[in-house]
């Protein structure tokens, strides 16, 4: 809980922004991609494995449940008088789990057999390579016990209802005494309950915040076309105020405002640091959970430069969990000396094209491109480093209208020409 | 060659139907201002009513914008849309997707409401309307791949009005391995084009030249004046300059038409 309110807090250190527009549509999105996956399965064999453990996971919770009023009240498949049902839902929690074992197999085998090449980025190295795989070896080992603990439920093997893969189980241990049964059918019984507490505290400091995140991610996303970028709204002021021929350009900021609802300091243009994005921006940062679907499709990371998509959204998770961190420590935050750019390099930011291929990809709706933007933005209007041939661009549109060296009055050169 | 400017008409009391955006490239780049001229040529002959701007248009900002540089946009933005508001101008139509997704998209806020329109989707309205046809002509039963520009396809959803009319062609249209939706950038969005790529083991346009020819295409189809430099230039790096063409689809209907 502690955790929760943490997370919530550092999304809370950017800045607002209005997306409550739409509802309906937004709703829409949500249960399409979130709940119902649809960007998933845009590649079919990852997109289905992930669903049958997405829907394993929601449907055995069912039956954890069950698992903790027994526990709570020393009942015994407190279920179980629903008689025939209870059976079928008991077989399908055991399919399912079966199902999901397999999957989750398989997607080990995808990440280091395999060795699909978007799980060996440079950036998916230590942590965040070793999380994916606690995650498999605890889906693993939870759907095991599940399965254990049905087999070795000697009550429930009688009954023979409901134990359609447990039953092949079961056998395994038949020579066992009845003690030694029950001993394990307890040992596991605890160890699924424990396990899966042990997972939702977990998550906090792992990628699987996703599970929770996406919904909200969903909701909350960029319902423009993908090709429009927001205008600042800060700079339109100021660009008004530039192309008035009425304004005075000596004139000084407008007095007596109220200087606790109007900060006197100008906006800074673009991000720096992560204060400088907004919210959205940073709940994209802690629902990203690293698959890399938009670095696999990323131009610049196909051709080998410094650019990952995914890289820009770990980074920024990166600083966000350090601020929070000088936060808890300090009471507030406290300078550091650091910035988002002490995690994300020019390079980094200069190779985009801004071709919106990550954003297209990614299953959650994260937008990795609008942080790109929010930093080219800061480096070009706050400290004016911008390239040479980028500031050459620029003179030329601010000279003559146009990225290279033409006069405006040649404009029209071509329609007499052969 | 018809072109009349938007002056000129205002000073006869006249309004176009439509407004052609020319665009920087498609004025200055020697490759991009056979773009435009083929696309005058078909206006020409569908006796469509617009004008230009000529000596009155500027760059619409999109490269300093994606560049970062805000400030300029907004700049350039507001000095358009004065004149096209002093015109009163209601439709645009241009060959360039950047232009278009930036008049389409981002002058709204700024001011400036207009319909805009990418030349593949006006050429498809004259095709409906049967203002022009389509017919193969020097290109029937060729082999053709289209190159999705992002600013039309991911930007804004436009996969079909370009397809659309190169199937009128009569030709045989491959897909790349990725197209549409799935379409790799040709490496020249984002101010790119005005820079040296970042460092890295291949530059863009050349991999994407590269899926572009497997599928072997005798040409290569985009509607983009950038996107068609950058394949033109991977497709110098391979030598392949003698078998395949990168042309415009602006350029595919009128030489076939052999206007």
């Amino acid at each position: 809980m502690k955790n929760i309110k943490k997370l919530i807090r550092n999304i809370k250190l950017g800045k607002s922004v209005d997306r409550t527009d739409n509802s309906n549509l937004r709703l829409k999105n949500m249960i399409n991609i979130a709940l119902g996956q649809s960007k998933m399965v845009r590649r079919p064999i990852a997109g289905i494995l992930h669903i049958t453990v997405y829907v394993g996971f929601i449907i055995i919770n069912i039956e954890v449940l069950e698992i903790i009023i027994d526990g709570l009240f020393g009942t015994h498949r407190v279920l179980s008088f629903l008689g025939g049902f209870y059976g079928f839902l008991i077989s399908s929690f055991e399919v399912l789990a079966l199902l999901v074992l397999l999957s989750v197999i398989i997607f080990w085998i995808r990440r280091m057999i395999l060795r699909i090449p978007r799980f060996w980025n440079k950036e998916m190295k230590g942590f965040p390579k070793n999380d994916a795989l606690y995650i498999l070896y605890f889906e693993m080992i939870l759907m095991v016990l599940f399965l254990v603990m049905n087999a070795t439920d000697s009550s429930f093997q009688q009954a023979n209802s409901g134990n359609l893969i447990s039953q092949f189980i079961a056998p395994w241990f038949k020579n066992l005494n009845p003690d030694l049964l029950h001993g394990i059918e307890r040992v596991a019984w605890w160890l699924h309950i424990i396990g899966i507490l042990i997972f939702l505290n977990y998550l906090y400091y792992s990628k699987h915040l996703h599970i929770l995140l996406a919904f909200p991610n969903t909701y909350y996303a960029n319902l423009n076309p993908l090709g429009k970028f927001n205008n600042l709204q800060s700079v339109t002021e100021e660009v008004k105020m530039m192309l008035d021929p009425n304004a005075d350009p000596f004139a000084n900021p407008p007095e007596n405002t109220d200087e606790t609802e109007n900060d006197t300091m100008p906006e800074k243009f673009g991000a720096e640091d992560i204060f400088d994005l907004n919210w959205v921006q940073l709940m994209n940062a802690y629902t990203c959970t690293e698959c890399g679907r938009c670095t696999s499709v990323c131009p610049a990371n196909i051709t080998g430069k410094e650019l990952s998509p995914r890289a820009i959204m770990m980074k920024t998770r990166d600083r966000v969990e350090e601020v929070g961190k000088n936060i808890d420590k300090n009471g507030k935050f406290e300078n550091d000396g650091k910035s988002l750019f002490d995690y994300i390099s020019h390079e980094e930011l200069w190779a985009c094209t801004t071709c919106n291929a990550c954003v297209a990809e990614c299953p959650v709706d994260i937008d990795p491109l609008s942080i790109i933007m929010s930093m080219r933005q800061y480096l070009v209007m706050e400290k004016s480093a911008a390239s040479q041939e980028l500031n050459m661009m620029m003179t030329n549109i601010e000279n003559n209208a146009a990225p290279w060296q033409y006069n405006q009055l040649d404009r029209l050169n071509w329609k007499d020409e052969n | 060659m018809n072109v009349p400017t938007m002056a000129e008409l205002a000073a006869q009391g006249k309004q176009p139907e439509v407004l052609f955006w020319v665009g920087c490239a498609g004025s200055f780049d020697d490759r991009a201002k056979k773009i435009t001229k083929a696309f005058v040529k078909i206006l020409n002959k569908a006796e469509v009513s617009f004008a230009v701007l000529g000596t009155e248009e500027g760059c619409t900002g999109d490269p300093a914008k994606r560049a970062g540089n805000e400030f300029l946009f907004q700049m350039q933005a507001m000095t358009n849309i004065e004149v096209l508001n002093a015109y009163e101008i209601k439709k645009i139509v241009t060959t360039c997707p950047h232009c278009f997704n930036t008049i389409k998209n981002e002058y709204p806020q700024l001011g400036g409401n207009y319909e805009v329109m990418h030349h593949t989707q006006f050429l498809k309205s004259l095709l409906k309307e049967g203002k022009i046809k389509i017919e193969g002509g020097t290109y029937k039963g060729k082999r053709i791949t289209f190159h999705d520009p992002c600013y039309l396809g991911r930007g804004n959803g436009i996969y079909e009005a370009p397809r659309d009319l190169i199937q009128k062609l009569e030709v045989e249209l491959v897909e790349m391995n990725r197209s549409k939706r799935n379409g790799l950038c040709c490496g020249a969005g984002g101010a790119q084009m005005f820079k040296e790529p970042e460092k890295g083991n291949k530059d863009i346009n050349i991999e994407r030249t590269e899926e572009a020819l497997e599928v072997k295409p005798e040409i290569i189809a985009t509607g983009c004046p950038f996107c068609n430099t950058m394949m033109t230039d991977g497709i110098k790096n391979k030598e392949k300059e003698k078998d395949v063409d990168v042309l415009d689809i602006a350029e595919l209907i009128a030489n076939a038409e052999d206007l």
